[in-house]
């Protein structure tokens, strides 16, 4: 049985210029155990379904549609008070740019000891306990606990942080651009790290990155955002060996790479669409160069085109690369 | 290293003083930023300096375009040392042929001046061009980087640009007077995906049309080995490597540079990547010993790396340099 379905999912942000369409019938499952990356350049969504599977959602934010089924649960039913008990303790979140977030007047230690003893009904002793266990965990030594957040460096404090997130054993995680301020070898170190704990405890993962070389490392299936959708959604080796959504194929080759033979950059015309009036029909339609006048009028539907690969496109493209 | 090149740094150093709380006043403690680099840019080469945040890369653009002095060493403009231009016409002269753009679109750009208050103010600080002579080197220049048609973008304020338009903006505003060398510092890292390759593919097509040489600076390996001809590694304030990009990337031979080039994912998931080599974090450069800067982190360092003094930057194949003692012994049997 799947751990989360996610249904038609809609969510939109209220502002004096109108709607702004941040995630739109966006639909996906997860397993139990497993580590799905959701991609795509700034601004698309990614942060926004994150936000809304935990209803952690600022005030002018609406969920308009859909459900979210978590262990056979509608998260979007749930009172606040129960999604209380839900949030850490089940689906807990590393959020962007979180290490910049810890307080710089408490040690570090007692903010995750004070978070757990929010969720959990622990002694301050066995809270003491499972912060040491989970640092050691992702790669931190104890000692350091009673130490405050200007004593970490970067790559420390985004280990805190995981650790922080760790600490209730919830069944799946959201990171969100867990690593993106870390230089590259801290980066390395981080997501081995975090692997091998998911894989140790069985929980399931959700990586949200930018950065399609870091989701290519870490993610067994992979889901592209453009503009609120979901555009394709596949096994990782799918996602990069046979894209067939446009966005998906120019995405995957405009990034450089440090191994394989020099390839020339594919460029994509325009840029990302405003959400508050997006294109009509196909949400990608003025950047494609495949679009119809089809992709003009109306709006495709993700539908399955091989087993387990979905793809929203009129003409999706079948060809390897 | 050519003595022909374009633009030569020797032996270039920067020291910042460090505030550290301490009782004894005379103790004065620096940051070794840059710490004795020597380097030529050829015409037209893209040259690539990369490493890790705080090694140094954004002060040495900075040095050579005259934003800082340097605490030792000279920058060679063709041929010519940098150090005497102070202000005034030799200045302006400078200027017209280096120039810099800078990592964040968002903070390079006055929000008071208009699109083409921004593009056309090296023109006006030269003062050599008549008002219609400017308009057009504008227009020109807002074509050349892809903001066309000119007329809908000259009157916009930054607020009413995109980040990639905002960066478009700072390019051509560094190469409105044809350079012949231009500092970019990580210009394309603030940047969309979809919008990077057309920056990337910009400057080397400026490359090619007005002949420009760069000092291209970024802490992504994938990227400096897409627009660079050579590429220096730095860890600590010195170059560790440097040679043709294919080279450093494909076969290193520094220590560093090899965990540094192992720790990079690979957007390949068939690909399987062995973790890098290389122990604990990077500290700040602060009054380093005279040793090896990689010695605390080196898997190969032994006593005499850590006796003597940080090893010399030697060729150990043609155009390919590694400062390190044990490279030289690997590869020289
Ligand atoms: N509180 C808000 N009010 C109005 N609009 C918002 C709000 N939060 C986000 N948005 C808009 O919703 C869209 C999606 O934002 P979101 O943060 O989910 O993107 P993202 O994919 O996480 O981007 P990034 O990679 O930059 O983090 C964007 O257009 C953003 O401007
Ligand atoms: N004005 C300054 N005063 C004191 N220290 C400075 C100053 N500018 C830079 N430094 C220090 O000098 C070192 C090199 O900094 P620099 O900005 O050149 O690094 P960088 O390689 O550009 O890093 P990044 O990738 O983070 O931009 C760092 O330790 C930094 O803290
Ligand atoms: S639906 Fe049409 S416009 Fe959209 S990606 Fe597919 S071909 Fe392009
Ligand atoms: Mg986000
Ligand atoms: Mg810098």
């Amino acid at each position: 049985m799947a751990l989360l379905t996610v249904q038609d999912l809609t969510m939109h942000y209220r502002t004096k210029l109108g709607g702004v369409h941040a995630v739109d019938g966006v639909s996906f499952a997860m397993a139990e155990g497993e580590a799905i990356g959701l991609v795509g350049e700034s601004g698309c969504g990614k942060t926004s379904v994150a936000m809304a599977l935990l209803r952690l959602l600022p005030d002018n934010a609406q969920i308009l549609g859909g459900e979210i089924l978590f262990e056979g649960r509608d998260l979007v039913k749930l009172s606040e008070h129960e999604m209380r008990k839900v949030r850490w303790r089940s689906i807990s979140m590393v959020f962007q740019a979180a290490m910049n977030s810890l307080n710089p007047v408490y040690r570090v230690g007692q903010q995750i000891i004070e978070a757990i003893q929010q969720h959990l009904s622990v002694s301050e002793r066995e809270a003491r306990s499972r912060v040491a266990e989970h640092y050691n965990l992702v790669g931190l030594d104890p000692k350091l606990m009673d130490r405050y957040p200007h004593e970490y460096s970067g790559g420390m404090k985004q280990r805190a942080v995981i650790a922080m997130a760790l600490a209730c054993s919830p069944k799946l995680i959201i990171a969100d651009e867990p690593t993106t301020a870390l230089d590259v070898i801290v980066q390395d170190r981080i997501l081995r790290r975090i692997n091998e704990v998911r894989a140790e405890f069985n929980m399931a993962m959700m990586y949200i990155s930018h950065d399609i070389a870091v989701i290519a490392e870490v993610a067994e299936r992979i889901g592209v955002m453009y503009a609120g959708w979901i555009v394709e959604m596949a096994d990782t080796v799918s996602v990069f060996k046979h894209p067939a959504h446009p966005y998906t194929i120019a995405l995957m080759s405009a990034f450089p790479s440090i191994k394989g033979d020099k390839r020339v950059l594919a460029q994509l015309p325009g840029e990302p669409p405003n959400l508050l009036a997006p294109p009509s029909g196909c949400r990608f339609h003025p950047r494609c160069p495949h679009a119809t006048a089809e992709c003009v009028d109306e709006a495709p539907r993700l539908e399955e085109i091989d087993k387990g690969h979905f793809v929203s496109c009129w003409h999706p493209q079948r060809r390897s690369q | 290293m050519s003595e022909n090149g374009l633009l030569t740094v020797a032996g270039l150093s920067k020291l910042f003083p460090v505030k550290k709380r301490t009782y004894s006043l005379r103790v004065r403690n620096f940051i070794h930023a840059v710490d004795g680099l020597s380097f030529s840019v050829e015409r037209g080469e893209v040259f690539g300096l990369v490493g890790e945040s705080g090694c140094g890369k954004t002060t040495t653009g900075k040095l050579i375009v005259k934003l800082l002095d340097p605490t030792a060493g000279a920058v060679l403009l063709g041929g010519e040392n940098t150090a005497s231009i102070r202000r005034g016409k030799p200045l302006r002269a400078f200027r017209r042929r280096v120039q810099m753009i800078f990592q964040d679109p968002y903070e390079s750009l006055n929000p008071r001046f208009t699109v083409f208050d921004t593009v056309a103010e090296p023109l006006v600080v030269q003062n050599r061009h008549s008002v219609a002579e400017r308009e057009r080197a504008v227009a020109e220049i807002l074509v050349a980087v892809g903001l066309a048609p000119p007329e809908t973008f000259m009157f916009r304020f930054p607020h009413e640009l995109s980040g990639g338009q905002r960066q478009r903006v700072s390019i051509a505003r560094a190469m409105v007077i044809h350079p012949d060398f231009v500092a970019a510092d990580e210009p394309t890292s603030m940047l969309d995906v979809s919008i990077r390759a057309g920056i990337m593919e910009l400057l080397l097509g400026l490359r090619a049309d007005l002949g420009v040489s760069y000092l291209y600076i970024t802490h992504d390996l994938a990227v400096a080995r897409y627009m660079c001809n050579r590429i220096g590694v730095m860890y600590l304030g010195k170059i560790v490597e440097l040679g043709p990009a294919e080279e450093v990337v494909q076969n290193s031979l520094h220590p560093y540079t090899q965990a540094l080039i192992a720790s990079v994912p690979v957007p390949d998931p068939t690909y399987h990547r062995q973790p890098g080599e290389i122990k604990g974090d990077v500290a700040a450069p602060i009054d380093p010993p005279a040793r090896c800067r990689f010695y605390p982190r080196c898997p190969r360092g032994d006593k005499q790396c850590e006796e003597v003094s940080h090893p010399p930057l030697d060729e150990l194949q043609p155009g390919h340099f590694v400062a390190c003692y044990k490279a030289s012994a690997q590869s020289r049997g």
